[in-house]
């Protein structure tokens, strides 16, 4: 590669950064004022690409495409207005992390909604009217639409800067990241300020993504790279700091420019593609920037946020009552295959809630009682699956003893990453969870030799006599009551008080005695252990896995199994799992927008009951007691 | 907490309730199971499912096989193995197909096959391109249509190998079909030619290629000529970004899968005249069984057909062809009349070989051209599916799994 080629992957680096930047900044002040992770963001980015493509189309020319560029981003903005205003309002009370449901439900919704008014078909819009061709620089062609882009990145960046710095609506903005009870408590509008600030940022993401229609078509798969690509600049900038994401997008750009200019290299022994490395290559900056910068290269120490949810329950050992309930589910679930024998699909669908059962359950270990948020619990799923369908792959170990290996692969991994994870916290910890699972996803994915690439590992399937589904289903049921039972006990030992007093009161916590980090970090690696018993399970279930396993999408389904079932009660996350995997066999069979479909049951489910399933039912229960003492009295 | 139980048995009981629900079987039809990742890869399976509607309307106005009407029960897998694998076990055990069909992309197709060779089910693969489903991973019930990934390789062989270029770049997304590709091409180039050179490759992720600093890497080392793997929307992004800086003026670029409408049709006016690709160029192929097929789409959908509406079409004409044959829908018989089965398709006759399972059916080799400010294929002919696979000995070599 020689200097000039060098030089000129820098300016091309320079031009993705902005796009970067604008898909970024908007996610980073909604995040920092609202506190909502809105994984919408992308569906709205993606909107952008879709509405300006219509405007340039339809009306063409110089005021189609560029006047069409800024209706966009007005058009997106009042969208982003109209979700808050309708949405987001009504649930700010909701626990912690709720509103990601919701966004969650939307971004479902408004992938279909796109479909359905702009069909299956990529869109490439027209070139730029003005900026269609290229201009030399370094004896190559640059096209004059990058430069344009190079240039109206770091522009935004000046102007949003001096909004925020010099107008009183940036002061405000300012102030409520920074303390959103006290700008409350000093008499400002929160509605406005809240309803105002997601509509600047959804114009942002608007304005990003139709900025992008002259250089790449509209793509129904847009929301969710945008989003993934969003997070990941957000934090690595430092939640909130405009400049940051700035700094990030050019520093991510800049290195994945680097690994396509470099392209093979021949060391000897070993060929490298770096171009490869693109696939992970944000990741492993942010791996890297959160483990020595805990906020963010320019973000700074989150402020407690004091939570204006319920506060929450303290936990209580079953009833008697509870326990026997318990014992009669289990003698119903162990009747289950005589009753299958008429349709046998239940024991297949029954072996899948019941992994999705341990998975919500581990993951819930350690975000409820542990209060560490997981947007990574893939990872430990993946690696018990993996390790159990590696060691049948290469070793030709039988199934028990590739299924007792399974968690130990997982409590492997996740003593690595949890020992960095633990110390951080709020969202910074769930973004480098996120990061490691995009790691063990891009190792399994790359590491073709061992782990058959994307492919994954085919031909898994458990020997006789667990090839018949009701044995199987019996051993699932076996080790997901165990393993569900082994947490349960765990947060009734000392221990379990242990890893809530950290999450309650980390301070006080440490001043009775308590390791705080070190509870955790073995809370976390206890979780991931009992979830790669779900990896595991799932392996000989299907007879294959694939990197798929490990993707984001399933960890989004964690959250959003814990989430429903309510992340302040015990059996949440078992009913949570229960509903959102039967729900989604059962909507998947509905309709062709069975996507619609399933984010329009969970916008309900999410207005409906906001503290959860569990936690709605807990409260009214909750609430009829205190009336019928007082009746009593 | 205890309340929370009885939310617990009402969530069980409805799942269970879900699971007990059997929908009354029809005697007097023939069920087929159908899955494919609709909502990931609308572009080309948008227009396959209308393909085969349309086959099964056909079939079942001139009465069904085996005097039984078709039926086809279609799922979406939701892209992703695991799942593609759950909707094949509910389509067996709970709808009680006879057979099932679909899949899109290689490692999903892989996956079902794994499971038709365990669970001992029919399976046509409909789509998918990697050639271990009927070579490396092949088994006794999986049949495949398609045209693989080393088919459609060496059909653009005899254009690489003619251009006479030393230095070859290449560029394809890192998965599966990519890679193999890529594999097949470098294998087949160094045998045709044994001082070819390769000076790049740039394997970009799926679906999130960084365009401009892919096309400059490949233009930086300075090949003589480009082979392509890219589809979809990374090829529109390296089309264009590659136009404008320039990066395919003079050099000969060989091409998979650019000529079909899905991929070629969004390029509009910047499709890159010149490509020597595999394709299906609709409106120019005037055969007597390819114009019936264009009119009745067009009469039906009022949409000319992708390369998909023919996938599906003849996915479905197959598997009557192979019923009928069969006299039966049991497995075994299934199978053994899929053996050398003859199918009538809009490409003309093709046959499923009895050695590797794999179809013969073609593909169409031309160069882009720009007709009216829109992609399409000018000099191209059909390659006939039987004439690039290797011969019957040589693929028992390729296929350890014996039937």
């Amino acid at each position: 590669m020689t200097l000039s080629a060098f030089l000129f992957q820098a300016l091309n680096g320079l031009s993705t950064a902005s796009g970067l930047f604008f898909i970024a900044v908007g996610l980073s002040l909604i995040f920092g004022v609202t506190r909502i992770i809105n994984i919408a963001h992308g569906s709205l980015y993606m909107l952008g690409t879709y509405i300006a493509y219509s405007f340039a189309t339809k009306i063409g020319g110089v005021l189609g495409f560029w006047g069409g560029i800024l209706a966009t981003a007005l058009i997106v903005g009042a969208i982003g207005a109209l979700i808050e205003i309708v949405l987001l309002r009504r649930i700010y009370r909701a626990p912690e992390l709720f509103q990601l449901l919701a966004t969650f439900a939307l971004v479902l919704v408004i992938n279909d909604a796109t479909l359905w008014l702009w069909g299956p078909e990529d869109l490439l819009g027209p070139r730029a009217p003005g900026l269609g061709g290229a201009v030399e620089v370094l004896g190559r062609k640059l096209p004059t639409y990058d430069l344009f882009l190079i240039f109206v990145g770091p522009l935004v960046l000046v102007i949003l800067h001096f909004a925020l710095a010099r107008t009183r609506f940036g002061r405000l903005i300012r102030a409520a990241t920074q303390d959103r009870e006290m700008v409350g408590a000093l008499g400002v509008n929160q509605s406005i300020l809240f309803t105002s600030v997601f509509a600047l940022g959804a114009l942002l993401a608007g304005l990003g993504g139709a900025l992008q229609v002259a250089r790449e078509p509209a793509n129904l798969a847009t929301d969710l790279v945008a989003i993934g690509d969003a997070f990941v600049v957000v934090v690595v900038g430092g939640m909130g700091s405009i400049t940051g994401a700035y700094l990030a997008a050019v520093i991510i750009a800049e290195v994945k420019a680097l690994c396509i200019g470099i392209g093979v290299v021949d060391f000897g022994f070993i060929s490298v593609n770096f171009s490869k490395l693109t696939l992970v290559a944000e990741f492993l900056v942010m791996a890297v920037v959160l483990i020595a910068r805990p906020y963010g290269l320019l973000g700074r120490a989150q402020a407690t946020v004091r939570s204006i949810a319920e506060p929450e329950e303290p936990i209580r050992p079953a009833t008697p009552m509870l326990k026997a309930l318990a014992v009669t589910v289990l003698a119903l679930l162990l009747c289950l295959p005589l009753l299958a024998q008429s349709s046998p699909y239940l024991l297949i669908l029954g072996i899948d809630v019941l992994i999705a059962v341990i998975f919500a359950t581990s993951l819930h270990f350690i975000m409820g009682p542990g209060g560490m948020h997981s947007f990574g619990h893939a990872a430990y799923f993946g690696l018990g699956a993996y390790g159990a369908a590696l060691l049948v792959k290469w070793l030709g170990v039988p199934m028990g003893l590739a299924l007792a290996a399974a968690p130990l692969v997982a409590l492997a991994g996740a003593l690595l990453f949890g020992w960095f994870a633990v110390r951080l916290s709020g969202v910074y910890l769930a973004m480098l969870t996120l990061a490691f699972a995009q790691i063990v996803w891009a190792a399994v994915f790359q590491w073709e030799g061992f782990t058959g690439g994307s492919n994954g590992v085919i031909g898994v399937w458990p020997p006789p006599p667990f090839d018949k589904s009701w044995v199987y289903f019996v051993l699932t049921l076996l080790l997901a009551v165990t393993g569900v039972l082994l947490l349960r006990r765990f947060l009734f030992a000392p221990f379990g008080y242990a890893m809530r007093a950290g999450r309650d009161s980390p301070l006080r916590a440490e001043a009775i005695g308590i390791d705080v980090k070190r509870v955790h970090w073995l809370g976390f690696a206890i979780a991931g252990g009992v979830c790669g018993v779900a990896g595991g399970l799932f392996a000989f279930a299907k007879g294959s896995i694939s990197p798929e396993t490990i993707g984001v999408g399933r960890s989004i389904d964690g959250l959003v199994m814990v989430l429903l079932g309510g992340i302040q009660t015990l059996t949440g996350p078992i009913v949570g799992a229960s509903v959102f995997a039967t729900l989604q066999d059962t909507v998947m069979r509905q309709t062709e927008y069975w996507r619609a479909l399933l984010g329009a049951i969970i916008l309900l489910l999410v207005l409906a009951f906001p503290q959860g399933i569990v936690g709605a039912f807990a409260a009214i229960w909750r609430k009829g007691k205190i009336e019928k003492s007082e009746g009593a009295s | 907490m205890r309340p929370t139980r009885h939310v617990f048995y009402l969530a069980l009981a409805g799942s269970l309730a879900a699971g007990f629900a059997m929908p009354a079987s029809a005697q007097n039809t023939i069920k087929i199971g159908e899955l494919n990742s609709y909502k990931a890869q609308p572009a080309f399976l948008d227009p396959y499912k209308k393909g085969w509607e349309m086959a099964v309307e056909e079939i079942n106005a001139k009465g069904g096989v085996l005097g039984k009407k078709l039926e086809v029960i279609s799922r979406d897998d939701g892209a992703n193995p695991g799942e593609a694998v759950r909707v094949a076990e509910e389509l067996v055990t709970r709808e009680g197909v006879a057979m099932i069909a679909g899949t899109f992309l290689s490692h999903i197709g892989l996956a079902v096959t794994n499971f038709a060779g365990q669970k001992k089910v029919f399976f046509l693969a409909a789509e998918p391109l990697t050639d271990k489903i009927t070579w490396a991973n092949g088994n006794k019930y999986t049949f495949r249509l398609r045209a693989t990934t080393y088919m459609q390789v060496a059909m653009l062989m005899p254009a690489a190998t003619a251009a006479k270029k030393k230095k070859w770049a290449l560029v394809y997304p890192n998965f599966e079909y990519g890679q193999s590709a890529a594999e097949n091409f470098k294998a087949l180039m160094k045998k045709a030619q044994p001082d070819v050179e390769f000076v790049t490759e740039q394997a970009p992720p799926l679906g999130k290629i960084d365009a401009g600093a892919v096309a400059q890497a490949i233009d930086d080392a300075k090949p003589d000529a480009i082979f392509n793997v890219l589809f979809g929307g990374d090829l529109a992004k390296f089309v264009r970004e590659g136009n404008t800086r320039g990066v395919f003026k003079n050099r000969t670029v060989v091409s998979l899968l650019s000529g079909e409408p899905e991929y070629l049709d969004p390029l509009k006016d910047e499709a890159p005249v010149g490509w020597v690709v595999t394709g299906y160029p609709w409106d120019k192929i005037k055969t007597k069984e390819h114009q019936a097929f264009v009119d009745a789409y067009k009469k039906k959908y009022n949409d000319y057909p992708r390369l998909g509406s023919v996938v599906g079409y003849v996915t479905m004409k197959s598997l009557a062809a192979g019923i009928a044959k069969a006299k039966s829908t049991d497995t075994e018989k299934l199978v053994a009349a899929f053996k050398g089965l003859k199918v009538d398709s809009p490409f003309g006759p093709f046959s499923y070989r009895a050695s590797d399972h794999q179809a013969t059916m073609g593909a169409y080799v031309g160069k882009i051209a720009l007709e009216g400010g829109k992609g399409t294929m000018a000099d191209f002919k059909y390659v006939d599916g039987a004439s690039v696979l290797p011969s019957d000995a040589e693929t028992k070599k390729l296929r350890p799994a014996a039937d």
